[in-house]
């Protein structure tokens, strides 16, 4: 059963926008139909401190929190929360770390976390009209259109 | 509200406090009041924002009675808390058990094994039997929304306040719901006396008593004869009773074994829960924080295992389920060490500390951000144990400790904090004044920052931003008698402020000073609340 789920965790500082980015990937899955759990700690996290968040989705999810070892996928946003991330990941699983994506290509900085998924988009096959739909959900429409560009560009760049 | 057959079913992604929220509203529950507390805090935020009404209470005690008084009144309330809260309303809890309700009263107790944002890991299941209170517990948002419905029906039903108990994981997990009300309608709140079972002198009280422990006999066989415990039939080498989403880690950690779900958790089916473990050559007890169910079924001669005491700490996961169920005892993993949070870089809070720690102060403190002076580069914190404490300690330490130490004594708290429980701290310092005096620190940000930026007394606003009366607290200070009262901006004025604080040390007079701006991630939206109620004014 479980291996029809997939796991990613996606991790980063308060502020940078882990939990949005969490909230829109477990929409486009929820969107797509999937059985859909997702699961995070917070509180506190506005000074700074570190935070994930784990999205399940398949055929049936049970525990919303992704065991240890078992992500597919880990989607860092800042580069010294890949070593106390990593641990998440499966062997073979693949780890998206802001490296693979310029910053300064990004008409604003605060559209990484969306960059990111972008990237990660390559690797589900979910139609692209689901994942522009919960972007557009998820976030004030002044903001649409940097964060659309910001999903083009790093569902462009993946170059892994 | 009731749902139509013909439409088809809603499909909403949700997290438990959301599926609690729509839940309320869905079955007309006229009033939720509560105090912040990660993780509840956004049920009510939610509550609000689809159409529910929606208070904060200065705290949760507060909170309560206003809950009970509404459903003395015949209507359907939702009181919400984190765990520490219901130690503070566990005065009117207890006696609410003996005076029944007439509406609905369902009580969110969320609880936050692993202390993920809190100061406690206690158990809140352990309120349930002391109270003599039923108690609910979901393990996904589905639940979430089905049991408070549920909790509405027994709470009519049976007249007794009911629990809803919640956790981190099911509080701040979105699952998929599928909303389906069928709840009646509401009945119209009219007051009826009933004066034998609402006025506890120990003549009605006695006979109370009585009726609430028959009440919990009589919700047993209405326990055992629900669908609210659900038995999955898997091998019969190994059984799992689980509560919670210690469910949802169990069926992933052993998706072979029998399942037995407890629904309502208090008071147990226990006729149920025995058929189960015969069912079962071996019966585990997989449940999160205190061994409160494993220890009722054992004293009930049920042949169940439990887990070992290294698992009564922190959360579960699937991979501690898989430790428990082979009793693997070895040494966990230590967790990953993230980076902490800290103070926001310009926080109103800095300057206090920064003072504090200069001037060698010793600094009962309080919980809120501004905890956060504990650490580095900070220090400028000596004891935090609950809300409101710091005024307390800081007048029992002034009480024995040496002239010159005592002298060094200074409570801190936040405006939140001292709104909830500050204010009986101050009525003590002026009733049995230290005789070095005292001082008392307000860490005015306007705002509840800790929780996620909710209103409260002071700030003039209520749970929805819209103006309301507003408590000052340097009148309500000077209205107890203490004279020396000083209000100053940490920032603009961190010289003044730090004269200020020295000169109060030294005079040994009682004195209040209150730090005053707003918290940066605060600003701009009081900014925008404010110019919305000035225009609102203008247009009147
Ligand atoms: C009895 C109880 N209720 C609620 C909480 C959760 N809580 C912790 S601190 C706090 C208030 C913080 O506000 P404030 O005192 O204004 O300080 P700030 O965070 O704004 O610095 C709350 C609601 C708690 N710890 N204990
Ligand atoms: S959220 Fe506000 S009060 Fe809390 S640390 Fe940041 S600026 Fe300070």
């Amino acid at each position: 059963m479980s291996n029809t789920v997939t796991n990613v965790v996606i991790a980063g500082l308060g502020g940078q926008g882990v939990l949005k980015a969490s909230d829109i990937l477990a929409e486009v899955a929820f969107r797509a139909g999937l059985d859909t759990k997702k699961s995070e700690i917070h509180g506190m996290s506005q000074r700074g401190g570190s935070v994930n968040s784990d999205v399940r989705f398949g055929s049936n999810v049970l525990s919303p929190m992704i065991p240890s070892g078992r992500a597919d996928f880990l989607v860092v946003l800042d580069g010294d929360q890949v070593d106390v991330n990593r641990h998440m990941l499966r062997e073979g699983g693949v780890l998206i770390d802001p490296d693979k994506i310029d910053v300064n290509a990004l008409a604003n900085r605060r559209s990484l976390n969306v960059a990111m998924l972008g990237i990660l988009s390559n690797h589900l096959q979910i139609d692209l009209e689901i994942w522009l739909d919960s972007i557009k959900a998820n976030l004030p429409e002044k903001l649409h259109d940097t964060n659309i560009e910001a999903f083009k560009t790093g569902r462009n760049a993946a170059g892994d | 509200m009731v749902s139509d057959d013909t439409t088809p079913a809603e499909r909403l992604l949700l997290s438990g406090n959301e599926a609690v929220a729509r839940a309320a509203l869905d079955a007309g529950v006229a009033l939720g009041t509560g105090y912040p507390g990660t993780p509840s805090t956004e049920i009510l935020e939610n509550f609000s924002r689809i159409g529910g009404l929606a208070q904060w209470a200065p705290n949760e005690k507060v909170a309560m009675e206003v809950a009970l008084g509404a459903s003395f009144a015949g209507a359907r309330t939702l009181v919400t808390m984190k765990h520490v809260g219901l130690n503070v309303a566990a005065d009117p809890l207890f006696t609410s058990a003996y005076t029944g309700v007439t509406g609905a009263m369902v009580i969110v107790t969320a609880d936050d094994p692993g202390m993920a944002s809190s100061q406690n890991e206690q158990d809140n299941r352990h309120y349930a039997r002391a109270a003599g209170i039923p108690m609910f517990e979901p393990s996904d948002s589905q639940e979430a929304y089905d049991f408070t419905l549920r909790a509405i029906e027994l709470s009519e039903k049976f007249h007794t306040p009911v629990f809803l108990r919640v956790t981190t994981r099911i509080c701040h997990s979105k699952t998929v719901v599928i909303p389906t009300c069928s709840v009646p309608a509401p009945q119209k709140p009219e007051f009826i006396r009933n004066i034998k079972s609402r006025v506890m002198i120990p003549a009605y009280a006695r006979p109370a008593h009585k009726r609430m422990r028959e009440r919990l006999t009589q919700i047993t066989d209405w326990n055992e004869r629900s669908n609210l415990n659900q038995t999955i039939k898997g091998n019969d080498d190994l059984g799992i009773i689980a509560t919670g989403i210690s469910y949802a880690h169990a069926r992933e950690a052993a998706p072979e074994a029998s399942f037995l779900k407890i629904g309502l958790t208090w008071p147990l089916p226990i006729k149920t829960i025995e058929n189960f473990t015969q069912s079962v050559a071996r019966c585990v007890v997989i449940e999160e924080g205190d061994p409160v169910l494993v220890e009722t079924l054992l004293a009930a001669g049920l042949k169940v295992e439990g887990k070992d005491p290294m698992y009564r700490f922190g959360e579960l996961d699937v991979g501690r389920v898989r430790r428990i169920l082979s009793a693997d005892t070895s040494p966990e993993p230590a967790p990953a060490k993230g980076k902490p949070p800290q103070l926001c870089p310009g926080c109103p809070h800095r300057t206090g500390f920064e003072i504090l720690k200069k001037l060698n102060c010793i600094v009962p403190g309080d919980i809120g951000c501004y905890t956060l002076g504990v650490l580095p580069p900070f220090e400028a914190m000596d004891t935090c144990v609950c809300m409101g404490a710091s005024i307390g300690v800081g007048l029992g330490m002034r009480h024995v400790l040496p002239d010159e130490e005592a002298r060094r004594v200074v409570s801190v708290i936040g405006d939140s904090t001292f709104v909830h429980s500050g204010i009986t701290g101050l009525v003590e310092m002026v009733y049995n004044p230290p005789k070095t005096g005292h001082v008392v620190l307000i860490l005015d940000n306007g705002t509840t920052a800790m929780t996620g930026l909710q209103e409260h007394p002071g700030t003039g606003r209520k749970l929805d931003h819209q103006p309301t009366n507003q408590i000052i607290f340097e009148d309500f200070a000077k209205s107890l008698g203490i004279e020396r009262v000083e209000v100053f901006d940490p920032t603009k004025e961190a010289e003044k402020f730090e004269r200020a604080l020295a000169e109060a040390l030294k005079s040994g007079e009682l004195c209040v000073i209150i730090a005053r701006r707003p918290c940066l991630l605060a600003v701009k939206k009081i900014r925008e609340y404010e110019k919305q109620a000035a225009e609102a004014n203008a247009h009147e």
